[in-house]
Formats: C-alpha cells, structure tokens, sequence
C-alpha cells in the first residue's frame, strides 16, 4: 500500500506543477499579446489619422496654380496604397509589419518631398491653412512615433519571453508566435550626445 | 586571445553604452521642481516666480506644467527627447495624464511644447504651435527667456481652465489601510509574544523581551519597509515624495503619446 502511494504522490505534484505553470505561461502569454494588440491598434490609429490629412493638405497645396503635380500625384499614390494595406491584430508577422512599413515609409517619403518643395513657394508657407496642417501633420508624424515605440518596447518583451526556456516549449503547445516590430530608420543607432 | 581581447573590448562597449544610455536624460529633480533650468538661462528670482505661478497652478487644478532647459538635445529629435523626458519624470497625474512640457534646448535653439494624453483636447498641436510661434520664439529671439515662458504658461492656463480640478483627499484611504496593517503586524509579532512570553516567564532566555528572535525582528523590519514603500508611496502626489513646505509635491507619473508642437528660434 505505501510504496504505491509514493510514485502517485510524486506524479500528482509534478502534474499539478506542470499544470500551473502551463496555465501562468498562457495566461502571461494571453495578456501581453492582448497589450500588443491594443498599441497596434494606437500605431494604425495614428497611421490612418495622417492618412486622413493628407487630403486637406493636398487640397490646399492644390490651390497655388503652378504647384508640381508630380509631387502631388506621388502623395496620392503613396496614400492610395499606404491606406489599402491593414493587417489584422491576430496576425502580426514580421512580414505583415515589415510590408506595412514599407508602405507607411514611402508615404512618408512623398510627404517630406511635397513640404520640401512648398518652401519654394512663400505664399503658400505664409497660408494659415497650410501652417495649421503642418502643424498637425507634425503632430501626427510624433505620435507614430511615440505609438510605434511603444508596440516595439512590447512585441521585443514578448518575443524574447517567447524564446526562453521553458516558455518555448508551452508557446509552441498554444501556437503563440514571434511577432514583428518596426525597424529603425537607418542611422538611427547613432549614439547621441545630451547635455543638459 | 583575440576572443578575450574582443570579449573585453565589448564589455567596455557595453557600459559606455549603458552610461550614455543613463545620462541621456537628466534624473528627477530631487526635492521635486516645476521649474528646471540646467543652462542658468533664468535668473533665480525669475526661477522663483515661474516656480510658485506653477504650482500654484497644479495645486488648484492638478495640471502639471514644467519647464526644462538643457543645453543640447544631441541627436535626439526635440519631440522625442521631450516625450521620452516627460513620460520618464511621469509629469501629470497618472489618470489624467494632465502634464505639460516646455523643453527649450538652448544651443540648439529649439523649443517643444510636448502635451500630456489628457491635455491633447484643450491645447491641440495647432495651438501649441501658435505658443511656440507667436509667444516663445520672439522673445527667446530677444533672449527675453523669462518672458517668453511666462507668457507662454499664461496662455496654456488660459486655454486649460476648467478642464481639471485637483482632488483633495485622494490619500486617506491608503493612509488608513497601511496603518491598519501596521498595527495587526505589531499585534502579532509584539504583544503576542509579549502575552505568552509574560505566562511563560521561565523561559531561561533572559526575560521577557526573549520571545522576539531574530527571525521576527527581521521580519518585521521588512514589513515595515514594504509598508513604507507600497503604502505611503500611492499617494497622487507619487514618485517625488513629500515636498517641502508648501512647495511642489512631485511629478504624479503621467504619460505622453505624442501630442505638441515645436519651433526653433
């Protein structure tokens, strides 16, 4: 009677820790992945917020008769395309971001191209209109910023909890992934020199 | 021996990077300050009215604004650095999120009004902007610092009036239940003992503080501690601590997304 009782006793602690320890690693899996799909929500927020300037400071731009077209054109298209790709929460592979980002960073480009050809036109840069889009153009720029920081603080904590022993045993259980995260713009990795 | 060489060169890369990583942004002010002036651009008696106009202002209405000045924002954009400064000093309160920030890197010439998640309605990018333009710029032109952010702080009052009032007697709750606890642990580790130990006194441990061990003691040093530490530090007027005297009680852990405008002069 007694030495049967020993190895149960053993495999039922063994199985209560496993068990435990299986639901906390879901759980702590669960939720994180819960926080990253709320901050990616805030980064499409804000990329759509931008998205829904650019008409306005089109047509604005549009106003000055002899302002290039092409620049414009490029604004539009990129925005047409930037706009047509959204990626689902429960689907956040690098892939999926890093076409994402493309799209965004092109955006991005034909923007900064279409402001730096208005400082050749001063009665444009002079416009109140113009200057309020600007401003909230900026804005918006900062809060991807702030947006995309965030989701990357959280998807590099989830992905490095996601690797490591023995979390990458349950994660493969429950099918959790690695999720992908915007990269730095090139240059970024400069160490910077504060003084304050 | 070329792998050790390397293995050293990297561990010295990596605590200058951890170094640089430290000092890019200044620690919080300690006692706790509205204004912070790192360049000695504003006189002291200017730093005292800006000061007590501030507080005053966070002590009606809970809103905090601060103004930095550091010399050099590097290599960071000035939005960033002034995000990142604000969310690490947690100015506003952290329901709110009702912080403003004034940044002026002075060498670089640049100044960013970064706004707080809960101030984003009442001092929208456009507005804060405008600040920038029409109020600081000109008159940090002039160098006229001092009256470019007075200035500056009335119209960001002006613009948030009404829009938060501060809360009194948000602590007592805490204060209570810490103390509650404080005394079941001296109840418990103290006269307990006390009582079984008065009982019992041939114990042959030296009379009746005998009872208490060491364990004990320990133990209840190190509630004492976390008590001071989980307790006492919930208050809204959080991180900082207790300020002195009427002054700023501390930052309250508010957190920005990016909301503000900037300009450089």
């Amino acid at each position: 009677m007694k030495k049967a009782l020993i190895p149960i006793l053993i495999i039922a602690v063994v199985g209560i820790f496993m068990y435990t320890k299986a639901v906390g690693v879901y759980n702590m899996f669960v939720q994180n992945e819960e926080t990253i799909n709320g901050q990616w929500a805030e980064v499409q927020t804000q990329y759509q917020r931008r998205a829904d300037l650019i008409p306005n400071l089109v047509s604005t731009v549009k106003g000055y008769a002899d302002f290039e077209q092409e620049t414009l054109t490029g604004v539009i298209e990129a925005r047409a395309k930037a706009t047509s790709i959204n990626i689902d929460a429960n689907d956040l592979s690098p892939d999926k971001i890093a076409q994402f980002q493309q799209a965004q960073d092109q955006l991005s480009g034909a923007l900064s191209r279409l402001l730096v050809t208005v400082e050749k036109y001063p009665d444009l840069k002079a416009n109140q209109n113009f200057l309020d889009l600007q401003a909230q153009l900026e804005g918006t720029e900062n809060r991807i910023a702030v947006a995309r920081r965030n989701f990357n603080q959280s998807v590099q904590a989830y992905n490095s909890d996601l690797r490591k022993f023995p979390n990458n045993l349950f994660a493969g259980w429950y099918g959790f992934e690695t999720k992908g995260y915007f990269e730095a713009a090139a240059g970024a990795e400069n160490a910077p020199t504060v003084q304050f | 021996m070329i792998n050790r060489y390397s293995l050293s060169v990297l561990i010295v890369l990596l605590f200058v990077g951890t170094l640089l990583a430290q000092e890019d942004f200044p620690s919080v002010p300690n006692p706790p300050k509205l204004v912070n002036d790192y360049t000695n651009s504003l006189s002291s008696g200017e730093i005292f009215s800006l000061e007590n106009k501030l507080v005053a202002y966070n002590d009606s209405t809970s809103t905090q604004v601060t103004i930095v000045m550091i010399r050099s924002v590097g290599q960071y954009d000035i939005s960033d650095y002034a995000f990142q400064l604000g969310e690490k000093w947690g100015i506003g309160q952290s329901k709110l999120d009702n912080g403003v920030l004034i940044l002026a890197a002075m060498e670089d010439r640049k100044v960013f009004i970064a706004t707080g998640y809960g101030m984003e309605g009442v001092l929208p990018d456009v507005l804060a902007k405008r600040i920038v333009d029409q109020l600081i710029v000109p008159n940090f032109k002039m160098e006229a610092y001092y009256k470019g952010l007075d200035k500056a702080t009335d119209m960001i009052f002006k613009l948030a009036s009404g829009e938060y009032e501060a809360e009194k007697v948000t602590s007592t709750g805490e204060h209570g239940g810490a103390i509650v606890f404080f005394l079941i642990f001296i109840f418990i580790f103290v006269i307990l003992p006390m009582l079984k130990n008065r009982k019992d006194n041939d114990n042959h441990m030296g009379g009746k503080g005998g009872g208490i061990d060491l364990f004990t003691t320990i133990m209840l040093a190190n509630m004492l501690k976390g008590g001071g530490r989980g307790k006492f530090g919930d208050f809204s007027s959080g991180r900082g601590g207790f300020g002195g005297g009427g002054g700023f009680g501390g930052f309250g852990g508010g957190s920005f997304g990016g909301g503000g405008a900037g300009g450089s002069w």
